[in-house]
């Protein structure tokens, strides 16, 4: 087996951090070898920020992703996966939420947003699952849960089985969040 | 499998910190560093605190050892810059406890200002360093650099970058051993280093080079792995790893678990048995130096660059000439710098100091942000403390535009080093304004207590240090307080302190919004209606503020209802909602 690459890629502050421990808990819990990589610091202030998520039957090597190298890249935000598209690899699977967050020079006015990010990315094709997350994880109770609700549209797609994943949803959450996120990781299961 | 778990860099070395019986911890926070006192100080067998700076948590962890405990310090590697002058020192007295220093560099800068390479101070201080790769080896090598430090009575280096100490990666536990103190006795040729003594300590040291350098030839610390042998590769930490995804068993390695001393007879032994030589490490080539200093040829910065970090994707390119098929997206992707967060209390005195004009010297924290659009309102950052000694400079020799120029330093940087600063001007009389951004604590490294938060990393309630005594105690006659959320105050106090003729402070105060104790209670809406499209709410750059349809707009998920932005509109557009 190579290695699996998910990479998850958002803005500071979003949760892509519990996201990164519910993978890692799955490959471990899998006995696969895993390295997760985060930054912490400066970039979490509302800067674009990445996690690695490296799994293997075998030793895993280098504990980041690079371009081209990603099976999934999971985008917790409209802008942050046209910029991340790059580490996708060819035949990968985007999941992004369509959420948009504007960066501070959008808001100043000294760049624009750009329109159509996820068309385009489907016309170069590019495999994306789209929702809105935001929505979803309003729905199950909590706009924090927008992690889980990702989370729930990688299940779909990923070799582990709905019951795992669950399982280190429930193992990785706090007891008092848990309902929330379990509609959440529902919700973006059948997103 | 329950013993394994998936463990920072950061937390294995905290955990060797554990299962090595040590007692005491000292540190500043820094990124990437910081996590380590923070899982050191979870284990109730551990003593660990945070210090006022480096050099203060250096001296403390030096005492503990001297006093026969096993004793740590972390920091990041410009915290051993605020650490050196005890680093060197304590080479020569060497230990009683073993004394285990631990820096993490930062290549790429993620959250620096430089990108020094710590190992120089190795090769300066003659002091061991030890390198792991991944948390395994966080976790072994830390327990080992307590083994060494003992059997060769040296302080020992254990240096982490910032994709060792932020990567987590599978990690086996086990027990603590329990050591009882070690004996104290007096011994002033060892601990006294006053010329006398010292003059008698360096040929130890040297001696003690020597011997660890022998050491190295047979430690199991440093390794070689054996595959082809046309290519031969020497590398430490996370440019092993990446070199490891590379060329896999393609190539043979020495891999360097002891990256100061390093043995010559071993590298020339690895190096006769490959056909071509790759050093491959990130930043300065010291490796590589050491190598041809040695008359072992070999590849190094002639292929791979001194600046930024490695990658398997970089290393591909650059030595292989190969790269990977991509996905692509053609337009123009906006940046997404950090920003100040919403609510955060720095962003007002930002606004008034950028609409006042002033030349601002900064510091290092959160307020760093205030540099960038739309605030904009910051002319230098250089080191800890910088903020407040630059202003005494700058004044000095420009008296004419003092009442123009002021220093900004966070409360934590304050204690740090900033209060030396305010001596000096206060003793030398310069007409210096400084502002003390005081928010309850050490925000940019993730929430750590300081000396004026009134809790200590333990979470034990202490008596707060109050920043408006120390500047009166180095002789501040003019110190006032004012709430950077009330504009016209902070603009009214700003301009009446760089009028007098005198050193003056002002202490901006209140709390970090991400703290959980800060609840406003509300949000904030904008009546579209009222809003007259002015625009002068945008001029705070908060997050939660943009203009849509002509009108502006706040994003809900986003506002935690600071009020900064209501008493910016002009037209009570901008509404509380109760919540």
């Amino acid at each position: 087996m190579s290695t699996t690459n998910i990479m998850i890629a958002g803005v500071g502050g979003q949760g892509s951090l519990l996201a990164s421990r519910v993978l890692g808990a799955l490959a471990i819990n899998k006995g696969f070898d895993v390295k997760v990589s985060e930054v912490h610091g400066m970039s979490q202030r509302g800067g674009s920020v990445v996690t690695y998520v490296r799994y293997s039957e075998e030793k895993v090597a280098s504990p980041v992703i690079c371009r081209g190298e990603a099976d999934f890249l999971l985008c917790f935000e409209q802008l942050e996966a046209a910029r991340w598209i790059e580490y996708l690899k060819p035949d990968g699977v985007l999941v992004v939420n369509t959420q948009k967050m504007l960066p501070m020079p959008v808001i100043t006015g000294a760049a624009e947003y750009p329109e159509g990010i996820i068309d385009d990315l489907k016309a170069k094709g590019v495999k994306v699952i789209a929702l809105d997350a935001l929505k979803l994880a309003a729905e199950a109770g909590s706009e924090k849960a927008v992690n889980i609700v990702l989370i729930g549209a990688f299940a779909r797609f990923c070799e582990f089985s709905k019951e795992e994943v669950e399982a280190c949803i429930r193992s990785c959450v706090p007891a008092k969040f848990l309902d929330i996120n379990l509609k959440a990781f529902e919700l973006g299961y059948n997103a | 499998m329950s013993d394994k778990i998936l463990l920072l860099g950061n937390g294995a070395v905290a955990r060797g910190l554990y299962e090595a019986g040590c007692k005491f911890v000292s540190s500043y926070p820094g990124t990437p560093s910081t996590e380590i006192t923070e899982f050191a100080a979870q284990y109730d067998e551990i003593y660990a605190e945070w210090a006022p700076n480096e050099k203060v948590a250096f001296e403390a962890a030096v005492g503990a050892s001297i006093a026969g405990a096993r004793s740590f310090t972390a920091m990041k590697h410009v915290g051993l810059n605020v650490a050196a002058d005890p680093l060197f020192t304590a080479s020569y007295t060497g230990v009683n406890g073993g004394f285990v220093i631990g820096v993490a560099d930062d290549p790429a800068m993620h959250s620096s200002q430089n990108e020094q390479d710590s190992r120089h101070y190795a090769i300066a201080a003659k002091l061991p360093m030890l390198e792991p790769s991944d948390s395994t080896e966080c976790l072994e090598f830390t327990k080992a650099a307590f083994e060494l430090s003992e059997k060769f009575d040296t302080p020992v280096i254990l240096r982490l970058c910032t994709r060792v100490a932020h990567s987590q990666s599978i990690t086996a536990l086990s027990d603590r051993i329990e050591l009882p103190l070690k004996e104290y006795v007096k011994n002033p040729q060892k601990y006294i280093m006053n010329p006398g003594n010292a003059v008698r300590r360096h040929p130890v040291v040297e001696q003690r080079t020597f011997d660890i350098a022998e050491f190295a030839k047979t430690s199991s610390l440093n390794r070689v792995e054996w595959g082809d042998k046309a290519i031969g590769i020497i590398a430490s930490g996370a440019s092993y790893l990446y070199a490891k995804e590379v060329f896999g068993d393609k190539a043979s390695y020495l891999k360097l678990g002891i990256v100061n001393p390093i043995n010559a007879d071993m590298v020339k032994d690895f190096a006769s048995k490959v056909e071509e030589l790759y050093v491959i490490e990130e930043l300065d080539p010291v490796i590589e130096s050491f190598c041809k200093a040695n008359g072992i040829a070999c590849h190094g910065k002639d292929m791979l660059p001194i600046c930024g970090e490695f990658s398997q994707e970089l290393l591909k390119k650059m030595l292989l000439g190969e790269e990977n098929a991509v996905n692509s997206y053609e337009g123009n992707v906006p940046v997404r710098p950090p920003v100040m967060c919403p609510g955060c209390p720095h962003r007002g005195l930002f606004y008034v100091l950028k609409k006042l004009k002033l030349t601002v010297l900064g510091d290092i924290g959160c307020y760093t942000l205030g540099g960038a659009a739309p605030l904009t309102a910051l002319d230098t950052t250089i080191c800890m403390g910088a903020s407040v000694s630059g202003l005494h400079g700058f004044n000095k020799v420009r008296p004419d535009s003092s009442d123009k120029t002021v220093a900004v330093i966070g409360d934590s940087t304050f204690m740090h080093s900033g209060m030396t600063g305010l001596t000096d001007i206060a003793y030398n009389r310069s007409v210096s304004t400084v502002l003390v951004l005081d928010n309850h604590i050490t925000g940019m490294t993730g929430h750590q207590q300081n000396p004026c938060t009134g809790l200590t990393l333990k979470n034990v309630p202490v008596e707060p240090i109050k920043i408006e005594d120390v500047c009166a105690a180095v002789g501040i006659k003019r110190v006032r307080v004012i709430d950077p959320n009330d504009i016209k105050e902070t603009e009214a106090a700003i301009k009446e302190e760089l009028k007098v003729e005198e050193p003056s402070v002002i202490i901006a105060r209140r709390p970090c919004a991400l703290l959980k104790k800060v609840n406003y209670g509300c949000k904030y809406t904008v009546d579209s209606d009222s809003c007259k499209s002015c625009r002068l709410c945008m001029g705070i750059g908060c997050p939660a503020i943009s203009f849509k349809d002509g009108k502006a707009s706040i994003d809900q998920t986003l506002c935690v209802g600071c009020g900064l932005c209501e008493t910016m509109c002009n037209f009570g557009a901008i509404r509380k909602v109760q919540l």
